[in-house]
């Protein structure tokens, strides 16, 4: 039904072009095949390469910070580096890693599948949001190189008018990339409305679609705001409007409810695609029918809008009336309440499953571990009196860096582990990635559990030099990011490996029940010949293990080798 | 409730593994909550953490066993489980607030001082005038900040007494406290501000009530009890002179005291000004007469600020930074400064 309405014309072409048996990655090669490409999965492919670059550099700089921190004074780099390297690493993994990383290179590649088309509703839209992104990471790297930006990832006025080094390049890289995130997020909830096949009413879609749903409407609607007030940010830098900087009028308080009527719901547009993908790990690798559907449905578009309405939990200590200290706390409260339900619902699908633990579901239970911590030590934040004492502190970098490490790039890695099978055609070596998490996943809390210590002991974040009574903690932490470094290098080495060396990979290795599952692994270029029927993602009853495939089949279609086994 | 809060608490006075030690009235309201959310999160944590590794456990696949039929939706199950945490941050929400509205309310007759925060420097003026790098107040008596910053935003923050207020400019923001613990406290600023945040750090000093006033007069006096070169370095610091005026030799808005005195000095114009007691007086009192050549003319006058007991204490101080300097004739010196005063008057 979709074949007729979309042409894709990086496939009209001379007798090189791609064949019918081919998979995306073969076919047409060459550059200028995937600079011009509007394959949503190569599209998510460079995506990937490009998120995992930045997170590479963004990592660099983490392992910098904590090196400095190791002693109460200057260790390795004077305090001007110090500030631009904290601000480089949390601006990098914000805008250039962790909000693309999901939606946009997962997302891109699984979302189409998953609906059984053959692309995204607008391919070519889908082009340029991916060289928005190019051009946004360019600007930052220009201002990088110029000498990068100190004001913190947060921009706060009047220290970004009035100090804070390359301000202007920077931030309007951060402008271009939201263009980015717009145009990802138009293309995600268009293809959902149109080109759901018959049969997959919206709730009998993955729940990974409806958390990409969720996302979509975030970043739709809340990063126009970012843009716009970045745009004034420059525009009070250069010529002095006066709408933040007092000394011309202006009010550095209301550049803070702007920045965080993004910037708040920016997090869930981080944290909401990574519970869809928790959602489809704990069921497959439970093999159990996920538990709450509904619940965990609806509980992605509650996130989505209550989420818009706590930003002035950032601002407890600002100044804001007590009034409003109150309203804000009261909403952040409720937003608690829908990510709690998700995790019940995950934990109820495990009961009475046949749980394995291949390397996902490892990472499922890492983030579900570590989320529980994050989510919970929110709960402090969100109290108004406990937060005076603890905003600004290092409780709060522990909170975050558990949410957002902790949380999303855990399932991230553990969604890159479940379709990297999918995305490359390859195994990996399942021995090393467990190994790899375990290591990860030690050396997570050894960096950052003690910052919840320290900061509840009163240790204000962004210190260069600190009071010797932190150092021990201090230690652990600089220790834990190295054993993480550790973990990292590992995952890169065998992930690389399997690409060449690794174990051609089944079309359905793990036994998933969503229609990426169906087709070959790596997927021909149309994805689909025919959309699949679409049946309950969830129902894994007909779905066998095939030692032969060493992957699984459906139980009444033999038809997964030429040879055919008696089914 | 209050009860079962009291024994879960740990009661030390000092610090504990969580929080730092006690210094105020408010800080009992805090940790209270704090241990409160503390201990809801601990049971929460083991609950989720504790099912899950035990349905790893139990449910681990086996060869040739399926999973158990179970159901896949359940709406009381639902209900309850959001229920259960609806009912418990309600009661979070409802003691933050409360002790929130507690922190943020000074009792009458608050005794106040006036905090101007600047990169990267506290300066507290007491009632009397006096102004100090550090904050001094009595114990046991409730204290008001009247808070403003020059620059940037910085942020108040004593750990032990649990306060925090960011300080914005164009505004004053308020807080207060009430210390029940003498001796020294770390006050820190806690909104990054710059290359020097993290050092932006002065201590609070809880005297006992007796002895506070006794205190606050001595410092008030700090010039005629100090040597003037000593005096003259603090109030270069509290008089904001180091705003604009290093002492290792960079310029900065103004030229350095490095090196001034006893040196030749061009002016704009091209006036060349030998730098002795009388010009560095005449600089103070009437900064324009006679500008540094690369230099604006936007230097306050001390008229008023500063009495001449004040200036020639400043004026030691530069000289002890010149190296055409040697303290082995300070009389000589401070005289003719003093026999100039009438001179210019009129």
């Amino acid at each position: 039904m979709t074949t007729s309405s979309l042409t894709y014309p990086d496939r009209i072409d001379g007798p090189d072009g791609a064949r019918g048996d081919e998979s995306y990655l073969g076919g047409r090669h060459g550059l200028r095949s995937w600079l011009l490409t509007l394959d949503h999965k190569r599209i998510g492919v460079m995506y990937l390469i490009s998120t995992l670059t930045a997170f590479l550099l963004g990592g660099v700089f983490a392992v910098l910070i904590r090196t400095e921190l190791l002693t109460p004074q200057r260790t390795i780099m004077s305090a001007d580096s110090y500030n631009t390297v904290f601000t480089l690493h949390g601006a990098i993994m914000i805008f250039l890693f962790i909000i693309p990383s999901v939606p946009a290179a997962f997302g891109n590649f699984v979302l189409p599948i998953m609906l059984g088309a053959k692309d995204v509703a607008f391919p070519r839209l889908n082009l340029t949001s991916y060289y928005f992104y190019v051009f946004g990471a360019l600007f930052a790297l220009f201002a990088i190189a110029l000498g990068g930006v100190d004001t913190g990832w947060t921009f706060y006025t009047p220290y970004s008018t009035a100090f804070g080094g390359q301000v202007i390049p920077m931030v309007f890289g951060v402008v271009i990339l939201g263009f980015s995130s717009i145009f990802t997020g138009i293309n995600f909830i268009v293809t959902i409305h149109k080109l759901r096949p018959p049969g997959m009413t919206w709730f009998r879609m993955p729940l990974f679609l409806w958390a990409l749903y969720a996302t979509s409407i975030i970043q739709v609607l809340a990063t126009p705001v970012l843009g716009i007030t970045l745009l004034l940010l420059i525009a009070e830098r250069v010529l002095g409007v006066g709408i933040f900087d007092p000394q011309f009028g202006g009010d550095p308080v209301l550049f803070q409810h702007f920045f965080w009527f993004y910037s708040h719901p920016a997090v869930y547009i981080m944290i909401l695609p990574a519970m869809g993908i928790m959602s489809e790990l704990v069921s497959v690798f439970s093999r159990k029918h996920i538990f709450g559907y509904k619940f965990i449905a609806y509980s992605s578009i509650a996130i989505a809008v209550i989420g818009f309405f706590v930003w002035g939990h950032h601002m407890f200590t600002s100044g804001q009336s007590s009034v409003a200290n109150a309203i804000f706390s009261a909403l952040t409260f409720a937003v608690a309440i829908p990510s709690a339900i998700k995790v019940f619902n995950w934990l109820a699908t495990m009961y009475k499953g046949s749980i394995v633990l291949h390397t996902p579901m490892c990472y499922a239970l890492s983030f579900l571990t570590l989320f529980a911590i994050g989510g919970m030590t929110g709960l402090f934040l969100g109290t108004l009196n406990v937060d005076i004492h603890l905003h600004d502190t290092y409780f709060v970098v522990a909170h975050f860096h558990y949410v957002m490490m902790g949380g999303v790039v855990m399932v991230f890695l553990g969604g890159l582990h479940y379709w990297w099978p999918k995305m490359f055609g390859r195994m990996y070596s399942e021995t090393w990635g467990r190994i790899a998490c375990l290591i990860l996943f030690v050396g997570f809390n050894t960096t950052f559990f003690p910052q919840f210590v320290m900061g509840s002991q009163g240790m204000p974040r962004r210190y260069f030099n600190y009071v010797a009574q932190y150092k021990p903690y201090h230690e652990l932490s600089t220790i834990g990011s190295y054993i993480m470094a550790v973990g990292f290098v590992i995952i890169a080495v065998y992930l690389l490996h399997s690409l060449f060396r690794g174990r051609r990979a089944p079309a359905n290795p793990w036994g998933g029940g969503t229609m990426e599952w169906q087709c070959a692994s790596p997927p021909p270029p149309e994805n689909f010949d025919q959309p699949p029927p679409a049946g309950d993602p969830y129902d894994f009853t007909d779905l066998v293990y095939d030692p032969q495939i060493e992957g699984y089949r459906r139980a009444d279609t033999p038809d997964h080798q030429p040879a055919g086994r008696p089914a | 409730m209050n009860r079962i809060l009291f024994v879960l608490t740990p009661m030390t006075a000092d610090r504990s593994f969580w929080m730092p030690a006690r210094g105020s009235t408010g800080a009992e309201g805090v940790d209270r909550t704090f241990y409160f959310v503390f201990w809801v999160s601990v049971f929460f944590f083991a609950l989720i953490v504790g099912l899950m590794v035990f349905f790893v456990i139990r449910y681990r696949r086996r060869e040739g066993v399926g999973p158990q039929a179970s159901a896949s939706q359940n709406l009381p199950l639902e209900l309850t489980w959001a229920g259960i945490p609806v009912i418990l941050v309600f009661v979070m929400f409802y003691m933050g607030m409360k002790g929130m509205v507690d922190l943020a309310t000074p009792p009458a007759g608050a005794y106040e001082i006036k905090v101007l925060a600047k990169r990267w420097s506290w300066l507290f003026e007491y009632p009397n005038g006096h102004v100090d790098e550090d904050l001094h107040v009595p114990l046991d008596v409730p204290v008001q900040l009247l808070m403003r910053s020059e620059d940037v935003i910085h942020s108040f923050y004593v750990p032990t007494f649990r306060v925090k207020q960011d300080i914005v400019p164009g505004r004053y923001t308020k807080t207060w406290f009430r210390a029940t613990k003498e001796g020294e406290h770390l006050l820190l600023c806690a909104e990054y501000c710059g290359t020097a945040h993290s050092d932006m750090i002065a201590r609070v000093i809880v005297h006992p009530s007796g002895e506070y006033q006794r205190w606050l007069e001595n410092a008030a006096n700090f010039v005629s009890r100090m040597s003037p070169a000593d005096a003259g370095q603090r109030l270069y610091k509290v008089q904001g002179c180091a705003q604009c005026h290093s002492v290792d030799g960079k310029s900065g808005i103004g030229p350095s005291f490095r090196n001034v005195y006893g040196y030749e000095r061009v002016m704009a114009g091209g006036a060349k000004v030998l730098a002795d007691e009388n010009y560095l007086r005449e600089s103070m009192l009437n900064p324009n007469a006679k500008v540094v050549a690369g230099f604006d003319a936007i230097m306050p006058t001390a008229q008023g600020r500063m009495d001449e007991e004040q200036i020639l204490a400043v004026i030691e101080y530069i000289k002890t930074l010149s190296d055409r300097w040697t303290p082995s004739a300070p009389e000589t010196t401070s005289q003719p400064a003093t026999s100039q005063v009438s001179d210019k008057r009129p």
